[in-house]
């Protein structure tokens, strides 16, 4: 009978995740993939994975992406369901950004500036030509760049020399308060800055990128200028209550976008340009934009604009950026529904034969 | 059980973290308590809020059932009951009435539940008024004012133009007289079974974020109106298996020319009838 086959799922589970083992692995003929070559070839894919799953640990982000087999909405996936079972000790002092050790740092307001502007390993000016010499895995080593000796007490940050002037607003003062934390409360409404923007470091790249780009074209516009973006590594300090004073913990890789946007000034408040803020785990330019521009997006009700388009809705955004619930609830639809379906084809039946009886009074009439 | 995690995989800390959340709900009946809810190592949407209120209330000497669409073999039923057989060690049972703790999807079992059990609902979304006010913020301030107007007019706009109310599952309750409570997608059918249940009846949402609870001998009613009272709804057919006539069926098609039967979708209830039936 057919019911059977709706049985024996045990079985199914067991023999569905065998094979799901082997077509990872693929041909065995090949030589399985390193964690290390995935953390130095695909840093890109690693860093992303990092970023979403929160958790800055390259390794554990490879090891994700091979057991995910490139996956990396999956990949993230599994990098939360490994932090979210690690104890939560402290937060950590701000990161000190303009004490980064600069590999990037370009900045599209000023055509030179002190520091300049340093280009750094970017794809920006690459043709999009397949260098089909890279198919080759023997092919030889490319040659080392020229040295950069950047000197980031020399690259203060853009919007600090703006700032001297009053051109542009301020930091504020720190609050002093413990950052929220949307995986220990969740998020409500109002949702406070530092919360909107954790929860834009850990969203979907392409979620950010589509809200973006649509204030870009229109819907929540924000006259954004790519104020400075810069990449490269800071140093990451917690200052434990018992000891009373900061240590460093380790080194972060970190991108990190400062839009300068649309003036906002009156007769008696002096004009100045707002901005909008993005900090990226890894090298990720296009998430740190986008967010940028989502973040001051989404400030739109505390500067006093019209709230009107998705990108500027706080729950619209916030509660729809995370890949991982996102995917979980959309995919959730393969799991049965048969039940619901079952009340929905009585109801169906219920309405026609209402229907059915109805007009068949009336062809009587 | 698994080595490294904790007795059912939730620390301590955030076991106590939920159970302070379903104090909470159960002080308040019906009503949605924001909880910090964990990611889990299953997706959101297969049942992240369930098994965490199942990991915060599970004892090393409870028995425990789960079920989806009714029966303890579908793949997803599985999943979660070896999940906590490998993370807590408990003894796991297919019988209703051998059960302390149910975790469900989708049905409330046959078989009344007892005052020494506890229901655990998977809840995809917490919220009963979403599809009316999408803005949770706005609905929050609805359920504080016991404004559910909006609701009633959906009701109402059902009977106007089919002659009847057009929920089939997930049909709102009014729980306590007071608040308006998505039952999670169960058939209308098994709502009545929520009304006075001497189970407690806890909800989790994962995703959402959300837990709420219904404590034993509480009142709940399927919203209606004098005129066009609430009617449960099933297959009009027996099973095909059991020939039950009062249990929930799912329908099975048998070929491609419309052949089909008709089965309990409780699969305990349907398999101990058929014993029953044989002895």
């Amino acid at each position: 009978m057919a019911y059977v086959a709706v049985k024996g799922g045990e079985k199914a589970i067991d023999a569905a995740h065998a094979w799901l083992a082997v077509e990872r692995r693929g041909d065995p003929a090949l030589p399985a993939l390193d964690l290390a070559q995935i953390e130095a070839q695909l840093g890109r894919a690693v860093d992303r994975v990092m970023a979403e799953g929160a958790l800055y640990d390259r390794r554990l982000a490879a090891l994700a992406i091979r057991q995910a087999q490139g996956d990396l909405v999956e990949a993230a996936f599994l990098l939360r369901a490994f932090r979210t079972t690690l104890p939560r000790f402290l937060a950590s002092l701000p990161l000190e950004t303009s004490a980064m050790a600069i590999r990037r740092r370009v900045s599209a307001v000023f055509k030179d500036l002190p520091g300049g502007q340093m280009l750094g390993p970017t794809t920006d000016y690459t043709h999009r030509l397949l260098d089909f010499a890279l198919a080759d895995p023997a092919a030889a080593l490319p040659p080392a760049p020229p040295e950069a000796v950047p000197d980031a007490a020399r690259m203060p940050r853009v919007h600090d020399m703006l700032g001297q002037d009053g051109l542009i607003e301020g930091d504020g003062p720190p609050t002093g308060d413990e950052p929220a934390d949307l995986t220990r409360q969740p998020v409500s409404f109002p949702a406070s800055r530092d919360l909107r923007l954790q929860a834009l470091a850990r969203g979907d790249e392409g979620f950010l990128l589509a809200m973006g780009y649509s204030t870009q074209r229109g819907y929540g516009g924000t006259h954004p200028f790519a104020g400075e973006i810069r990449l490269g590594e800071v140093a990451v300090e917690i200052a434990p209550p018992e000891l009373g004073f900061a240590i460093d913990i380790g080194e972060i890789t970190v991108t990190e976008c400062q839009m300068v946007n649309q003036f906002k000034g009156s007769k008696t408040v002096p004009a100045q340009f707002t901005r909008g803020y993005g900090l990226v785990f890894g090298h990720n330019e296009r998430k740190a934009m986008a967010m940028a521009l989502v973040d001051r997006a989404l400030r739109a009700e505390e500067l006093g604009e019209e709230v009107t388009a998705p990108a500027q809705n706080a729950e619209f955004v916030l509660y729809h950026c995370d890949n991982v619930e996102a995917t979980g609830f959309v995919e959730h639809l393969k799991l049965p529904h048969y039940v619901d379906f079952q009340s929905e084809l009585e109801a169906i039946r219920r309405l026609r034969a209402t229907a059915a009886a109805a007009s068949a009074e009336e062809v009587v009439a | 059980m698994s080595e490294g995690y904790n007795f059912a995989y939730l620390d301590e800390q955030t076991k106590r973290m939920i159970r302070r959340a379903l104090l909470k709900a159960v002080a308040v009946p019906g009503h949605q308590i924001p909880f910090g809810a964990r990611e889990m190592p299953l997706p959101y949407g297969w049942g992240t809020g369930g098994i965490q209120v199942t990991a915060a209330i599970l004892g090393q000497s409870d028995t425990l059932k789960v079920i989806d669409q009714g029966a303890d073999d579908t793949t997803n039923a599985v999943s979660i009951r070896r999940f906590f057989a490998r993370t807590a060690g408990v003894a796991t049972t297919t019988e209703t009435a051998r059960a302390s703790v149910i975790q469900t999807r989708h049905r409330i079992p046959e078989t009344t539940l007892r005052a020494d059990q506890i229901i655990v609902y998977q809840v995809p979304q917490p919220e009963p008024l979403w599809r009316l006010e999408p803005s949770r913020a706005a609905c929050r301030t609805m359920h504080a004012l016991a404004e559910y107007g909006l609701m009633h007019v959906k009701l109402y706009e059902d009977i106007a133009r089919y002659g009847q109310v057009a929920i089939s599952y997930d049909y709102p309750v009014m729980v306590n007289d007071r608040h308006l409570m998505a039952p999670s997608p169960i058939p209308a059918f098994d709502n009545p079974k929520m009304d006075r249940m001497p189970a407690l009846q806890l909800f989790g949402a994962g995703r959402e974020k959300r837990i709420y609870a219904i404590p034993p001998y509480t009142s709940v009613r399927s919203l209606d109106f004098a005129d066009h009272p609430f009617r449960p709804h099933r297959a009009p057919h027996a099973c095909t298996l059991c020939g039950s006539r009062d249990s929930y069926l799912d329908e099975v098609l048998t070929d491609d020319r419309g052949g089909r039967i008709f089965v309990c979708s409780d699969t305990d209830y349907c398999a101990t009838r058929q014993r029953k039936d044989a002895a």
